[in-house]
């Protein structure tokens, strides 16, 4: 049986009606058409489908969509303003913090998510804080890296 | 990997829930974080026919202080424990395992009353609770009743909990004067422990007046250590007594040896991951 939710979603209001056993990876690319959030492992395990549930990072390869009705959903598309990457996307760009790139929009969630608890991270706590997100081209180093100057750029910019 | 189809409900109150646990009996499954369950359910090892979603039910999720000990409700996550000032203050125990648990993804999603109720040997919770003792509470048809963590954990996957009823509190005992650790091995950052060792020591005027040692996956359910429990009662906190105490935490096991660790490795780290948590609580080195 479908079961109607309303889910926001990068700030807009998005109403479907879904199978109570659809991911919310699979709403957010498949019913949304928001194909930024990749499927990585499929298991919570590479973190490659990390978005915000109400600010935290989440797995949407293991949370359903129903579950979020009612709550805010943020993905990789909803971090840039006008048209201006957000600093965490920038530092990506800027520090080579990616290779092949499909780890990189949950890398970049899961960072946000450590950011907005510790702007001024060691290296050690954005190792600890990426636990959950793996990168198979071995990129981790210049990914730390852009998480520490992406936490300074956000604590200059308050 | 999608879950076989299933109907779900998300009632508002708890006896909503436990109508629809009733009426639906083992094909009801409650859904808590989901990240125990729902990984089950997508490689169909699980295909409930029934989901109930009890996470919008308000006020599951609190910590309250009562002097000896502290009530977490059962939806409250492993990030709020780790995140929480009183749980860190008063049951360091449970805000470093909490902090060890998964990553922080499934940190910000699991929940305590979840992962006791699921009830898995590798999981780090019960050996945690069960090192802290304490009771929780369960709320059935029948209304009302407290399981001592002692009795909840009955095999592997299976808790004292009735078909018919929702873990909703996990009362915990204060200890005082406590020193605390929690030690686990595995592969890697994410994994289930291929084991873990729990320890809790009273101390008392310079020597242990009483530990409390709990291992994690050498078992069907959390395994007390009762060698090295009696070995280190009312002896001087030296590292030679917590290595010869360390040495006996193998010593009733019977460990089932799994893909990555043979039973004599599990037995081999339940020695020396007992040795480290006790070392490390005790500062002594």
């Amino acid at each position: 049986m479908n079961i109607p939710v309303s889910i926001s979603v990068n700030g807009r209001l998005r109403r479907a009606e879904i199978e109570p056993r659809t991911l919310l990876v699979y709403f957010l690319r498949d019913v949304l058409g928001l194909t930024g959030t990749h499927v990585g492992c499929d298991t919570t395990t590479c973190g490659a489908c990390t978005v915000h549930l109400d600010g935290r990072a989440v797995k949407s390869c293991t949370v359903l969509a129903v579950q979020t009705d009612g709550h805010e959903v943020t993905t990789i598309e909803g971090l840039a303003r006008d048209g201006k990457l957000h600093p965490l996307q920038e530092a990506f760009w800027n520090d080579h913090a990616l290779q092949c790139g499909f780890c990189t929009p949950g890398m970049i969630m899961a960072g946000l998510d450590l950011l907005h608890r510790n702007s001024a991270p060691s290296p050690d706590e954005v190792r600890y804080g990426l636990e959950g997100n793996l990168c198979r081209c071995t990129g981790y180093q210049n990914i730390v890296r852009a998480v520490q100057d992406a936490g300074r750029v956000m604590q200059e910019q308050q | 990997m999608i879950p076989a189809a299933f109907d779900y409900v998300a009632p508002k109150s708890l006896d909503e829930a436990i109508a629809f646990l009733r009426e639906h009996g083992d094909d009801a499954k409650i859904l808590a974080g989901g990240h125990s369950l729902l990984p089950l359910m997508k490689l169909r090892l699980a295909t409930p026919a029934l989901l109930v979603d009890i996470g919008r039910i308000d006020g599951l999720s609190y910590i309250h202080d009562q002097g000896n000990s502290i009530a977490v409700g059962a939806m409250t996550t492993y990030a709020t424990l780790v995140e929480s000032d009183l749980v860190r203050r008063r049951l360091p125990l449970l805000a470093q395992a909490a902090s060890m648990v998964g990553d922080t993804q499934v940190r910000n999603r699991g929940t305590l009353g979840g992962a006791l109720a699921h009830a898995d040997p590798a999981g780090d919770m019960p050996a945690i609770v069960s090192a802290l003792g304490g009771s929780v509470v369960a709320r059935g048809t029948g209304g009302e009743r407290t399981i001592d963590i002692a009795d909840l954990f009955e095999d592997i996957f299976t808790s004292a909990l009735q078909p018919d009823e929702i873990l909703t509190e996990v009362r915990l005992s204060v200890p005082e004067n406590a020193a605390q650790d929690y030690q686990k091995f595995r592969r890697r950052a994410i994994d289930w422990a291929i084991v873990g060792a729990a320890v809790s020591v009273h101390r008392s005027n310079g020597s242990i007046a009483q530990a409390s040692v709990v291992l994690t996956n050498v078992g069907p359910v959390p395994t007390r250590a009762s060698a090295t429990e009696e070995a280190l009662r009312n002896q001087p906190v030296t590292a030679e007594t917590v290595a010869q105490a360390a040495e006996l935490a193998a010593q009733d096991l019977d460990p089932t040896a799994e893909l990555y660790a043979s039973a004599d490795y599990k037995k081999h780290l339940a020695r020396v991951l007992t040795r480290r948590a006790l070392t490390t609580a005790l500062s002594l080195e």
